[in-house]
């Protein structure tokens, strides 16, 4: 952790504490008058008004004068630092974030994309925004930075991260159905641990491609690998599973095999799981072979 | 509800007199009174409602997951609750029901200018809410895109979004005529001797409020018809693959709906401005400036619509002139409370129910006021922007604003026309409990939006579940003083403590007539000799 280090939320905190600080002493000093002339001038103490004075012109002028400059500092200040979201360093790592409804995916320079967005500690990072459909939000609380990530819009954001570690990720702008559940992480690493994560070939890893399709593709928002429910059905033992479907109104059993899963990747709409809202979007991208490395994968998920 | 009396009100009392009998004699009435008491029903039904639809979210939200909702329901409800409170409650609340009751009255005139459009308002009123209520048991079921209808998603969604919006747009129509007709009142109908500077600072709230209902909400019609167009006949205006552009939109809506927070609080504080000055026996302090600062607020409350959208990509330079002009209308807000403060200075303050619930209006609009700074400043304004952080800024505004000031009006103004008044102390056990569990429940929102809890959020992530516990914990507390206020109040309006024509011993001329008021309210035409605030000779009730 380098504590010169110029990042976003040593930009941001500074102005939440003079806002809160300035705010807090007037928001004190209102209720301690209020409730000292209520306890001084309460009617038991106080059975007639002994002023009748209606207004004070030197008063009008010192409480509309004294707020002026008050709020204009904030402004200033305010101002000033928003200019320093905006201004992303030159050196910056670029990384496009696509949102869809509800998942993120981030891709990197060489082609690798993942579902967390995996960035070198100290290195200023700087996040193009792409909507697939609606508008969504990118925010990471711990950097203070939220662009809104608008369809057919060229939004960015830039941070840097001061010490390894995650932060949350969330979908900020009301997306629909999956909206809570569009969250996703920042995960900081030493720079030689970003570099060797960056060049590492895909498909190596132990769990198989099936599992990489899943994960990057966003299907993971919405279905389980555990059991539990979210917006759409587990994953959990799928494979040759007998579910009650709806096609065009009419409810029919099914055994999941791998012309279903192909059309629920392709047709969404055509069967949707009883007792589940029809929502998905079509996956055209997935080819026949990334389909079957999927099936594999359903296969080996009791 | 007519008070259950064993002696029936004076003869010429506006319960009794009109040609019509039975439902129709309300349904059909273009007296200001009767047409204020079906809106003061029809608005706090709605806001009854509300308030059920919103304990609702708050037992989903007391833990993580799954509670008693799932998502689409939870989408759903959070919609409604922004909808029914915003467009059937509080922006028609205060002009309908203690505009329509009072302002007449108080200017001594006989009924506004235009009582048949008066009472068409209402029924417009009424007919847009019915819309939006069936709506939500028709079609696609209940718009599931919250309140703010945010293309392109609210062009997508499948539920029955179309109708709500359509709905809303009627709703708009009413209130576009209520301000034609206050405003046409307010500069036609004053009593002689009643001057500018003698209007009661009630009514000057109302007149600026008039202005903005008149100026902005033809712009959020238009909005909401682009929305149906979007959606029936696939225009594109909003849809970046047709060349349209979403951002629009977000202009479009804020360009009504952030002045309409305007119509939500300036009558508040026009109400706040009246009891005040009653229950320190003393004249309002800086009358001038608070007539002046609400005019003031009514203007360049127009030109701050751009700060709901720092994070939207608007250009940098449309956030910096939005954000300068956001803490210019700070200035009149502050200039008010000042204000407000100072009238209690030497004076003899009785702490009824009127004056609790309008002092902590000072406390809880100022919080409101002050965490609305932070979203005024660009730089913090990012981070809390669509968060929980919102939504408890909103609260304090709105509800701790406009609400608690609805709630004092309620007990100021409405033993005026039943002749019966609530029991005290009852009401001060309400204030309290509500006063506690609206801190609990809003101030722990502000704390997690700080944490970085995004809102609209059906689920979230384990470390923010002690605060949403909290939270609806507060809730329960306030709905518990709510509940109470409620009994006490009407039980109090139909059998309770008779009062005379002036029990509080207000200067306006409310106060000067017979209580309940005549049809007519005066028996000959008033004529003004003192301001509003003058309780020199007056005596203490």
């Amino acid at each position: 952790m380098d504590p010169n280090l110029y990042t976003t939320t040593r930009a941001v905190d500074p102005i939440f504490m003079l806002i809160f600080g300035i705010s807090l002493v007037l928001l004190m000093g209102i209720t301690a008058t209020m409730v000292g002339f209520v306890i001084r001038y309460r009617r038991s103490r106080a059975p007639e008004p002994t002023s009748q004075v209606a207004s004070n012109i030197w008063l009008e002028i010192v409480w509309t004068a004294l707020p002026t400059i008050i709020v204009m500092g904030m402004f200033y200040y305010g101002w000033a630092g928003y200019l320093t979201l905006r201004n992303v360093p030159k050196d910056a790592l670029e990384v496009t974030a696509t949102a869809r409804m509800w998942s993120w995916s981030f891709a990197y320079a060489n082609g690798k994309t993942s579902p967390k967005l995996y960035v070198p500690v100290g290195k200023p990072v700087l996040v193009h925004l792409v909507s697939e459909d609606v508008i969504h939000g990118f925010y990471v609380p711990a950097f203070r930075v939220k662009r809104d990530v608008v369809p057919g819009m060229k939004n960015h954001v830039w941070f840097v991260a001061d010490k390894p570690g995650s932060s949350d990720l969330f979908c900020s702008v009301y997306c629909g159905l999956g909206h809570s559940a569009m969250v996703s992480t920042v995960e900081a690493v030493p720079e030689a641990e970003f570099q060797s994560w960056l060049s590492h070939v895909e498909g190596e890893e132990k769990q198989g491609e099936g599992r990489e399709l899943l994960e990057k593709n966003g299907c993971l928002g919405c279905h389980s690998l555990d059991g539990s429910r979210k917006v759409g059905p587990t994953f959990k033992g799928i494979w040759g599973r007998n579910v009650t479907v709806v096609t065009g109104g009419v409810e029919r059993t099914i055994t999941v095999d791998e012309a279903y899963v192909k059309r629920s990747i392709r047709e969404p709409a055509a069967d949707v799981v009883k007792g589940y809202p029809s929502v998905m979007p079509p996956y055209p991208a997935l080819s026949d072979k990334d389909i079957e490395e999927i099936v594999d994968f359903f296969k080996e998920l009791k | 509800m007519k008070p259950t009396d064993q002696t029936p009100p004076p003869a010429a009392s506006f319960w009794n007199d009109t040609g019509r009998s039975g439902i129709t004699a309300w349904l059909f009435s273009t007296d200001h009174k009767r047409i204020g008491l079906l809106y003061f029903f029809s608005v706090f039904g709605f806001f009854l409602v509300g308030v059920v639809l919103g304990l609702l979210l708050r037992i989903e939200l007391m833990a993580p997951g799954r509670t008693i909702m799932g998502p689409q329901t939870y989408n759903a409800l959070f919609t409604v609750h922004g909808v029914v409170m915003v467009f059937l409650f509080i922006i028609p609340g205060f002009q309908g029901s203690f505009g329509n009751l009072i302002m007449p009255i108080q200017i001594g005139a006989r009924d506004v200018a235009f009582p048949r459009l008066n009472l068409f308002s209402w029924w417009l009123y009424m007919g847009g809410a019915a819309i939006i209520l069936t709506s939500l048991f028709t079609g696609g079921g209940p718009p599931d895109t919250g309140w703010t209808f945010y293309l392109p998603f609210s062009s997508r969604t499948g539920t029955n979004v179309s109708l709500a919006v359509f709905g809303v747009f009627i709703v708009g129509f009413s209130s576009i005529a209520t301000g034609v007709n206050f405003v046409t009142t307010i500069h036609r109908l004053r009593a002689e001797g009643m001057t500018w500077g003698r209007l009661p600072l009630f009514v000057w709230s109302l007149y600026a409020t008039a202005w903005v209902q008149i100026l902005a909400t033809p712009i959020l019609g238009i909005t909401l018809v682009l929305i149906i167009a979007e959606r029936l006949l696939g225009t594109g205006l909003f849809d970046p693959s047709r060349g349209g552009d979403p951002l629009m939109y977000q202009h479009l809506f804020w360009i009504y709906s952030h002045p309409a927070v305007y119509i939500m609080i300036l009558p508040a504080m026009g109400v706040i401005s009246d009891i005040i000055p009653v229950f320190a026996r003393k004249p309002i302090f800086g009358y001038k400036m608070i007539a002046f600062s609400s005019l003031a607020i009514a203007a360049a409350g127009s030109l701050v619509w751009g700060h709901h959208m720092f994070t939207s990509g608007m250009s940098d330079t449309a956030i910096l002139v939005f954000s300068f002009l956001t803490f210019v209308v700070a200035i009149p807000s502050a200039i008010k409370v000042f204000n407000w403060v100072s009238t209690l200075y030497r004076g003899s303050i009785s702490l009824e129910a009127p004056m609790l619930f309008s002092l902590s209006f000072i406390l809880l609009f100022s919080i409101g006021g002050l965490t609305g700074l932070i979203q005024g400043a660009a730089a913090t304004d990012i981070h809390v922007h669509d968060t929980q952080f919102v939504v408890g800024h909103f609260h304090y505004v709105i509800f701790g604003g406009s609400g608690f000031a609805f709630f004092a009006a309620m007990h100021y103004w409405l033993p005026k026309f039943y002749g019966r008044r609530y029991a005290e102390k009852p009401a001060i056990i309400a204030w309290a409990l509500m006063f506690v569990g609206f801190n609990i429940l809003y101030f722990s929102m502000i704390v997690l939006g700080l944490e970085g809890m995004p809102r609209r959020y059906y689920d979230y992530l384990p470390e923010f579940a002690p605060l949403n516990l909290l939270s609806t914990i507060g809730s329960w507390i306030l709905a518990a003083g709510l509940v109470l206020l409620l009994v006490n109040l009407f039980r109090g309006l139909r059998s309770g403590e008779r009062v005379g024509s002036n029990p509080w011993g207000g200067a306006t001329l409310e106060w000067s007539i017979p209580t309940p008021p005549p049809t007519e309210n005066f028996e000959e035409e008033p004529v003004v000799s003192h301001g509003p605030y003058d309780f020199r000779g007056a005596g203490i009730p």
